[in-house]
């Protein structure tokens, strides 16, 4: 299986201080890389990083071939890499439809409007609301919906999980267990284990700016010594 | 992780139904309000009718700081100075070439369309307050610029335009100048508001509610805000001439900052963003001004400060705000 992102060497932070030191990853084409680590150790730093929403010190950041360390986070995009931010970050005054317009391709593409609302159909209920008027688990359905316009080859995201209901959690997992089933490739940054278990293939753990371990999923979830030791949790 | 929300699902709202009824309501109230402010002339006086031309061609500015402020969330201090490039633009092709008032305002346009170029492509640079800031200087720079130069009058203004004609009529009378401004300014409201709904305003729209974001998204901001930039200059530039076309007669005093401010005011007073608000914004700010401060002996510019505090004590939406049903659901997340 060809990688699809590779990383080598990444060193980025904010203000001359470094945050990621030297971070090696790659995820291979249709696969699932769940990057885990205990809060401040970089992972949204990273996928930032990646994203070209921080320019890095220094490394690598090639996606499907390009070299792309240090690109805006527009040219990044459409090199076929896509975020969705920890907190959704939805456009507030706009409606579902328009949220969901503003990212739709002019030109079209695999991914329209009408197949979001089938892959989500709360989000088709809710089109004319505003999107401060959603509530935490359709605003992140609607900020998936976002980034699939866009047609991503990677998706980069950055705890879908957080501050959502475990109920509401298990609807975003059957979304994004769908999409890894159409083949789609991403980064999941992650706090929640079991989320992270269900769709990762692999597992990366981050420990002070720098990957300590990577590995198959099943693995990872078999040494529980190892787990506890890498993450704090048993 | 703490869970914040639960599952279940504020009330929807049922959105195909709803838009055909609210479009065929807008376009009803734009059909009355442009049946009424034509039937204008027919029912006042030739000083009301002036006043009320003046309000037009004061509005149309003010519908380019909504463009650039309420659309895109660049709040800008520098229209003025589009406005008066527009205005002085009209005058002298009034003064020196025609007195059609298709050609000033053509003319006008590109001069505006120009001046906006030249000026944007440093502007939309910055963010925020040096955004502010910038145009606030490009404003006082032409404001300059007009107090000193001698081929536009220099402080004395400029004077001696003839009454704008169309279609080779003059238009001596105060009621067919007012038909000529209501014409131009309703087609300028037009287009503005198709850009401010077509993919392009969309795109305008996320600009302004999450620059980051939409860059996320692989779009290039700094285009986008360029053009805008453009369109709001030679929006602005249009009401100058239409301005002019009623005036007949410019003066450093039309692009100056109490003309920026206020169009700003304007904007908040309407509610920003909304487009047709600010118009009506613009009109309560130049009846208190211009009429009003007679009546409280000279004191407008303190009854204008009085109204801005009110309306953002009592109308954070500004006048448009009031034509909002309420919200039928509470925010959530």
């Amino acid at each position: 299986m060809t990688d699809l992102l590779t990383v080598s060497g990444l060193r980025a932070g904010y203000a001359g201080g470094t945050v990621l030191d030297g971070v090696d990853l790659t995820v291979p084409a249709g696969s699932v890389v769940a990057l885990l680590g205990r809060n401040g150790v970089g992972k949204t730093t990273f996928v930032h990083t990646v994203m070209g929403m921080l320019r890095p010190y220094s490394g690598s950041v090639r996606l499907g071939g390009r070299e792309l360390a240090g690109a805006p986070a527009h040219v990044v995009a459409r090199a076929g890499a896509a975020i969705v931010p920890q907190g959704r970050r939805v456009f507030a005054p706009l409606t579902v439809e328009e949220n969901l317009q503003i990212a739709a391709p002019r030109r079209g593409g695999p991914w329209t409007v009408e197949r979001v609302y089938e892959l989500m159909p709360r989000l088709a209920e809710r089109r004319a609301n505003r999107g401060d008027q959603l509530s935490g688990g359709e605003q992140q359905m609607l900020a998936i919906g976002r980034v699939l316009l866009r047609a991503p080859r990677l998706l980069l995201l950055d705890e879908p999980s957080d501050g959502l209901a475990p109920a509401v959690v298990d609807q975003i997992a059957g979304v994004l267990e769908r999409l890894c089933a159409e083949g789609i490739s991403a980064v999941l940054v992650e706090q929640d284990l079991h989320l992270a278990f269900r769709l990762a293939d692999k597992v990366a753990v981050m420990r002070k700016g720098r990957i300590v371990h990577r590995g198959p999923t099943a693995e990872f979830r078999s040494d529980r010594r190892r787990a506890h030791a890498l993450l704090g949790v048993a | 992780m703490k869970a914040v929300e639960t599952t279940a699902p504020a009330p929807a709202v049922a959105a195909r139904p709803r838009r055909p009824a609210r479009r065929g309501r807008a376009v009803a109230a734009a059909v009355t309000a442009a049946a009424l402010l034509a039937a204008v002339p027919l029912v006042l006086g030739a000083y009301p009718v002036s006043m009320m031309t003046r309000m037009l061609a004061f509005a149309v500015l003010v519908l380019s700081v909504d463009l650039l402020t309420g659309i895109t969330g660049m709040p800008t201090l520098g229209q003025a100075a589009y406005f008066g490039v527009g205005a002085y633009t009209a005058a002298l092709v009034g003064v020196h070439l025609t007195s059609d008032g298709a050609v000033q305002v053509a003319a006008a346009l590109l001069a505006g369309l120009a001046a906006a170029a030249v000026t944007g492509w440093i502007a939309v640079r910055a963010h925020g307050i040096v955004f502010l800031m910038l145009t606030l200087a490009i404003g006082e720079s032409v404001h300059q610029l007009a107090d000193t130069w001698s081929l536009v009058g220099g402080g004395n203004g400029l004077a001696g335009m003839p009454p704008v004609s169309v279609l080779g009529t003059a238009l001596p009378a105060a009621g067919f100048v007012y038909w000529w401004v209501l014409a131009v300014a309703a087609a300028a409201f037009a287009v503005v508001a198709l850009v401010a709904r077509s993919p392009y305003g969309r795109t305008l729209r996320g600009i302004r509610d999450n620059e980051a974001r939409m860059r996320a998204l692989g779009y290039r901001p700094g285009p986008a805000k360029f053009g805008v930039f453009c369109l709001a200059g030679a929006v602005a530039a249009v009401g100058g001439a239409l301005w002019a076309a009623q005036v007949r007669f410019v003066s450093p005093g039309d692009l100056g900052f109490e003309v920026a401010a206020l169009a700003l005011l304007s904007v908040v007073i309407g509610g920003s963003g909304t487009l047709w608000g600010p118009c009506l914004g613009a009109a309560l700010v130049l009846l208190v001004r211009d009429n009003l401060s007679a009546h409280v002996g000279g004191h407008g510019a303190l009854v204008l400060g009085a109204v801005f505090v009110a309306v953002v004590f009592t109308m954070p939406r500004g006048l448009a705000g009031l034509a909002r049903r309420p919200r039928r659901t509470e925010a959530r997340s």
